[in-house]
């Protein structure tokens, strides 16, 4: 862990500890509930992402830890301290805005310094702590341009060391790569995750990008309409989603309707063995999970094994999406390698199987 | 929106503003409280409702003189402003010529100068060209010296113009003539609008540079100076209370327009 | 796009009027002030007598000096009621900033004589505001210098030019992007911190413009001092005013409206220099 968290303000935290508490906490615009009854807790050190659709509630959130707003009901805690009594100023949190918010009448050098001048810092202190936090975000050379003459990619980094030179217990960040380019935007996934992982700072997240979520979360809180509708690592949220919507939002899946009986679910042309109790329930299944089995092949032990009909082949480069028909009004997809180019287009019936482990059920 | 930013509670800060606010109406209300006041423009308090003073200003036929007077020379300032605004706006927004920033800083130079010195400059021009004071040259002033407002509202409005409606009427066979009446000047409609407005209002309004063109015929605001002169009567806060009353309706007016036209577009 | 002869007729009119019934006004302006007056009749007689009485004589500059304090305290006094009354529509209003803000408008577009009758009636010896103050027993007699006097001239002022003030102000404040305001505390910076060193540096553009136009305009302003001002409140203006009428020097009224227009013009120059180094966009 780098000098930079180590010498946070606040209480002394150690990885791995809970850094804050939402408790039971939400909000409503007039007679809008935009979030209802969140609890999670935040890990110290980790990567947090909250991630959802516009008007989940995401970035409410995250604005009541920030202290843009207040809650209707609940509780916020860090560090034995109820967080949410506080103003925003007197907060050991930090945000880098969507849209940046770097104060235009002020080089970039000044930005940097101006937490730690509002709080009276001593000059050569802060001489050194911004020429640490540009070096940090590679905007050194850049220290006494005008906001007005960077790129977008140029001023997202000076906001993250404005925020940063603070040595904030937590940084919030407001969707902060939404506005830039695609090549751009992964370029800076990449440098984040590296520099959270090199500083330590606990890092929340907002986005909608389920990806980019993925990509640099340790963890990662689905929320849908206002409510918290899973929290898990990356994998974990993948491979064993809570619920339908989770399912789907996060990587592509198939929901398969399905009533169990007797120690097997059925769902149309499908039947496969399963623990869990009699009635009706839902699985998810994901594409990739689906083999396409070579004709002649005998099944492998354990499988699930069935025939359907291709009736498109979607090219994607290094997967093929298939569609495919199988019994009445059932059609699944189907993700496979993608066939060398001289190969043939798929057509006609075909086998498949699925191990009975990849169909996970899921609350609808 | 940001709870921190709107509606934060700043109780000192509210005061503050209800008493400036205070400040700006206060002159007004007293003003309109002692036009029904019988025994006069002073003292505390107004006792005695009458409708007297208003009366005797219906019957006030050199007051209503001064008011045509000033309508006929607003109205012909607007409509000379506006013109000439018009076209100088165009030119600004369109042509490129030597002297053009001159023309411009020159356009505007009634804007910012203290009346008089404009008034006077025009009493100058006056009497070497040899004409006589009367309305005509306080028509001819308030005209001239307007042309800046019209140039301002109507150079906004122009730079607010869709740039390809204008180009796209060309390319459908209209002349430039065609396009400038069909195209350019309905989108001008709320800055000419605007514009006029407010030249008739500073017109009916102006005295710095009417003080020094005026002839024998008054314009309302000249007339109402002619009397202070002489004493004040609640007859004068009766003049002004039906001044302001017009003024609030005219902003009325402009506020609606303002509000369907925008909704319109 | 657009077409020689386009371009000439929307430009050949201005110019020409502007030309005649603007520029060549205010050249007579000039001219005169180099000329003179001798035994009632102005003589066309080059020289800079009239500069040297007005820099000679010690009463004009005591009046340009009035003046400049006058229009001074008009400026100071609309920005104390105007800024604060712009940073509480902007910040503090809600939903009902709509409906202030036109409330602040309406005044504008009511008479400048009208208003500055109201004052007449308020503050004399008979006035409103001594009859009123006798009347809850808080004076037993008049307040003389209430009216015809420098300050019923700078209250008299204040209250035409705030709203004038507040115009730009409310414009500028309502441009700042209110990320801006949440990054400053967000930053650890309090409401009066954010205050200081975000708001009124980006609002500066817009109290520039309003101080210079309620500068100016009361520099030049002869109907306030005409009004309510009296003896003691004569303003430059009014020296303008006397000389091209009962004192009849029409040179030296010209010297002295020339001497207001430098003054005026060189205070714009400023600004404007000013606003543009102080816009950050």
């Amino acid at each position: 862990m780098s000098a930079l968290a180590a010498n946070s303000p606040g209480a002394p935290v150690h990885a791995g500890s809970t850094l804050l508490e939402v408790r039971a906490l939400a909000k409503q615009f007039g007679a809008a509930r935009v979030l209802k009854n969140i609890s999670l807790n935040i890990a110290a050190g980790e990567f947090l992402t909250l991630l959802g659709e516009s008007g989940s509630g995401k970035t409410t959130l995250l604005r009541l830890i920030a202290g843009f707003e207040t809650p209707t009901s609940g509780e916020i805690w860090m560090g034995g301290q109820r967080l949410d009594k506080l103003p925003a100023y007197r907060r050991p949190v930090n945000t880098v805005f969507q849209h940046y918010a770097l104060f235009p009448h002020l080089n970039v050098r000044e930005n940097v310094a101006y937490g730690l001048r509002v709080k009276g810092t001593a000059a050569d202190e802060i001489a050194g702590r911004v020429d640490e936090a540009l070096g940090m975000v590679k905007m050194h050379d850049f220290a006494g341009a005008r906001p007005a003459k960077l790129s977008g990619g140029q001023q997202q980094r000076v906001a993250l060391a404005r925020a940063l030179v603070n040595r904030p217990q937590l940084l919030l960040l407001d969707e902060p790569l939404s506005a830039l380019d695609a090549n751009l935007r992964k370029q800076m996934q990449s440098e984040l995750k590296s520099l959270q992982r090199e500083i330590g700072i606990t890092f929340l997240f907002v986005t909608h990008d389920q990806e980019e979520a993925m990509a640099l979360s340790d963890r990662i809180a689905l929320l849908r309409g206002g409510a918290l509708e899973q929290i898990a690592s990356p994998r974990e949220i993948y491979a064993r989603p809570a619920t339908a919507y989770a399912a789907q939002f996060i990587g592509q899946t198939n929901l398969l309707a399905a009533e169990v009986r007797d120690g097997f679910a059925v769902c149309g042309a499908l039947r496969w063995p399963t623990s869990e109790r009699d009635g009706a329930a839902a699985f998810s299944l994901r594409p990739e999970d689906i083999l396409l089995v070579d004709a002649g092949r005998p099944p492998v032990a354990g499988s699930v094994n069935f025939r359907g009909t291709i009736r498109q082949q979607l090219y994607g480069g290094a997967n093929e999406t298939l569609e495919v028909a199988c019994g009445e009004n059932q059609t699944l997809r189907v993700r496979i390698r993608a066939a060398p180019s001289a190969a043939p287009p798929l057509d006609g019936e075909h086998a498949f199987s699925f191990q009975p482990g990849d169909a996970v059920r899921v609350a609808t | 929106m940001s709870a921190v930013s709107t509606t934060r509670r700043a109780p000192l800060l509210t005061v503050y503003a209800t008493a400036v606010f205070a400040f700006i109406y206060l002159p007004i209300v007293v003003l309109v409280a002692y036009s029904f006041n019988r025994d006069g423009v002073g003292g505390f308090p107004p006792r005695h409702f009458t409708w007297h003073w208003y009366q005797q200003l219906l019957g006030d036929a050199a007051i209503w003189d001064a008011v045509l007077n000033s309508l006929i020379v607003a109205a012909a300032s607007v409509a000379l402003a506006l013109t000439l605004g018009l076209l100088a706006a165009l030119a600004l927004d369109r042509a490129s010529f030597p002297g053009k920033a001159l023309f411009r800083r020159l356009v505007l130079l009634p804007l910012i100068l203290p009346g008089i010195i404009t008034g006077l400059s025009l009493l100058m021009f006056v009497v070497l060209v040899g004409a006589p004071l009367s309305l005509l040259t306080v028509f001819f002033g308030h005209g001239t010296a307007l042309i800046s407002v019209a140039t301002t509202e109507l150079f906004a409005g122009l730079q607010k113009l869709d740039r390809q409606q204008e180009e796209a009427s060309l390319d459908l066979g209209a002349t430039p003539w065609q396009t400038f009446w069909r195209v350019t000047l309905p989108n001008l409609k709320l800055s000419l609008i605007a514009a006029g407005l407010l030249i008739f209002t500073l017109s009916m309004d102006e005295i710095a540079v009417t003080f020094f063109l005026i002839g024998r015929d008054n314009t309302l605001p000249m007339e109402i100076w002619g009397r202070l002169r002489q004493g004040m009567t609640p007859e004068i806060n009766a003049i002004s209370t039906l001044i302001f009353a017009a003024s609030v309706a005219l902003i009325s007016i402009w506020y609606r327009l303002r509000a369907r036209t925008l909704r319109d577009a | 796009m657009y077409s020689r002869a386009y371009k000439t007729i929307v430009s050949v009119p201005p110019l020409l009027w502007v030309g005649t019934f603007l520029l060549l006004p205010y050249a007579l302006m000039l001219v005169h002030s180099f000329w003179l007056v001798r035994d009632g009749f102005i003589v066309q007689q080059w020289n800079l007598g009239n500069y040297a009485t007005l820099f000679g004589k010690p009463v004009y500059l005591e009046v340009l000096l009035r003046t400049v304090r006058i229009a001074g305290s008009v400026t100071l006094c609309s920005l104390l009621l105007g800024y604060p009354l712009a940073y509480y529509l902007s910040f503090h209003a809600g939903m009902r900033k709509e409906f202030l803000y036109q409330l602040v408008i309406v005044p504008l577009w009511v008479s400048y004589l009208v208003r500055g009758y109201a004052w007449k009636t308020i503050l004399g010896s008979d006035g409103v505001l001594n009859g009123f103050l006798q009347y809850a027993h808080i004076t037993h007699e008049p307040l003389g210098f209430l009216l015809y006097s420098p300050f019923a001239v700078v209250l008299m002022l204040t209250h035409i030019y705030t709203p004038f003030v507040f115009l730009p102000i409310y414009a500028a404040l309502e441009s700042i992007p209110r990320p801006l305001i949440e990054a400053s505390q967000d930053l650890g910076a309090t409401p009066g911190k954010t205050f200081f060193r975000i708001i009124v540096p980006l609002s500066m553009p817009g109290l520039l413009a309003g101080a210079t136009f309620a500068f100016v305009l009361s520099l030049g302003d002869f109907l306030a001092p005409l009004l309510v001002g009296g003896a003691s409140g004569t303003m430059i203006a009014n020296v303008v005013q006397s000389l091209f009428g009962a004192a009849y020097d029409w040179p030296l009224g010209a010297a002295v409206s020339v001497c207001i227009l430098l003054l005026t013009l060189s205070l714009l120059l400023a600004t404007e220099t000013l606003e543009k180094r102080w816009s950050f966009k």
